[in-house]
């Protein structure tokens, strides 16, 4: 045995943490589908219309430049592991900006939304029935919880890029950067399923 | 074990995946266009499955680690399954 010191550090601990928090964000999420199914099964023909308002193009968008900002955070394990630093960062950094780039979509596509007077409360909403209130009410609130996820994301992806400039984070020691990627991916996770029952089921 | 803890996933299976997904994105918004009916529902919902396994076997490293993980998370997916498929039972036998 060495006499030196070395901090007490348990990766599969952690991870372990990180994984069960994910399952709370899933079982979430899951409540939220539930109540998004039962209410498009007693309103069929209002979603189906609402349903047709939303751009399949910005949602498209969106979509793919998600998947490929976890693409980008997936690498940059690998990149941490091959004792790349740079261009951990450099990946890191395109994770975020595609998450920037995410939230300006959603705030133009929130915007005509808006204008159209639709949002959740507006009297020209209430004036076209249970069930757009009821489609525009999960879909605001969904996506609105997912884009909240986002930027906690993107604080937390911030959070890690700057300990892996400051070496905190580094070849022995990157299980915080593996657990940043697996919330990342868990967001992503929920927008494969928010985007097809949102903008594709028509 | 060692081993086990430090594979190291090569970039390019990455680029792959990645492939894949936006491939598959691109079928499922093409597939909805088209078809109509109950089975558009059914086809969206079978291709986010598809690509929900992509990210979390090789994106979130499932496959590589211990396997108590990979375990859990069926584990949950079942549960929620389960939760979904009983209280659409009820609603839809009322």
């Amino acid at each position: 045995m060495n006499t030196i010191l070395v901090t007490h550090r348990d990766d599969l601990a952690s991870k372990t943490g990180m994984w069960l928090f994910l399952f709370t964000e899933m079982l979430l999420f899951g409540g939220l589908f539930i109540v998004y199914s039962v209410y498009r099964y007693r309103n069929p023909i209002a979603f189906h219309q609402a349903a047709h308002e939303l751009s399949i193009i910005i949602g498209t968008i969106n979509t793919i430049i998600l998947l490929i900002s976890s693409t980008t955070i997936a690498m940059s394990i690998t990149a941490i592991q091959k004792k790349n630093k740079k261009l951990a960062l450099l990946l890191l950094g395109t994770t975020i900006l595609l998450g920037l780039a995410f939230l300006v979509n959603k705030y133009f596509e929130w915007g005509e939304h808006f204008k159209e007077h639709i949002y959740p409360g507006s009297a020209v909403l209430a004036s076209r029935g249970h069930g757009d209130v009821l489609f525009y009410g999960l879909y605001f609130f969904m996506t609105g919880l997912h884009a909240l996820h986002i930027i906690i994301g993107l604080i937390f992806i911030l959070v890690v890029a700057v300990s892996i400039f400051r070496e905190k984070i580094n070849p022995e020691n990157y299980v915080l950067l593996e657990n940043s990627g697996l919330y990342w991916h868990l967001v992503d996770l929920i927008w494969i399923f928010l985007f097809p029952l949102f903008y594709l089921i028509t | 074990m060692e081993n086990e803890k430090n594979h190291i996933i090569p970039y390019k299976t990455f680029l792959y995946v990645l492939a894949g997904l936006i491939a598959l994105t691109l079928t499922s918004v093409t597939l909805t266009q088209i078809s109509l009916g109950a089975m558009t529902v059914t086809i969206a919902l079978i291709i986010a499955a598809v690509k929900s396994s992509f990210v979390l076997s090789i994106f979130m490293h499932l496959k590589f680690e211990n396997k108590m993980f990979s375990r859990a998370v069926i584990g949950v997916i079942l549960l929620l399954s389960a939760v979904i498929a009983i209280t659409l039972l009820d609603y839809l036998n009322r």
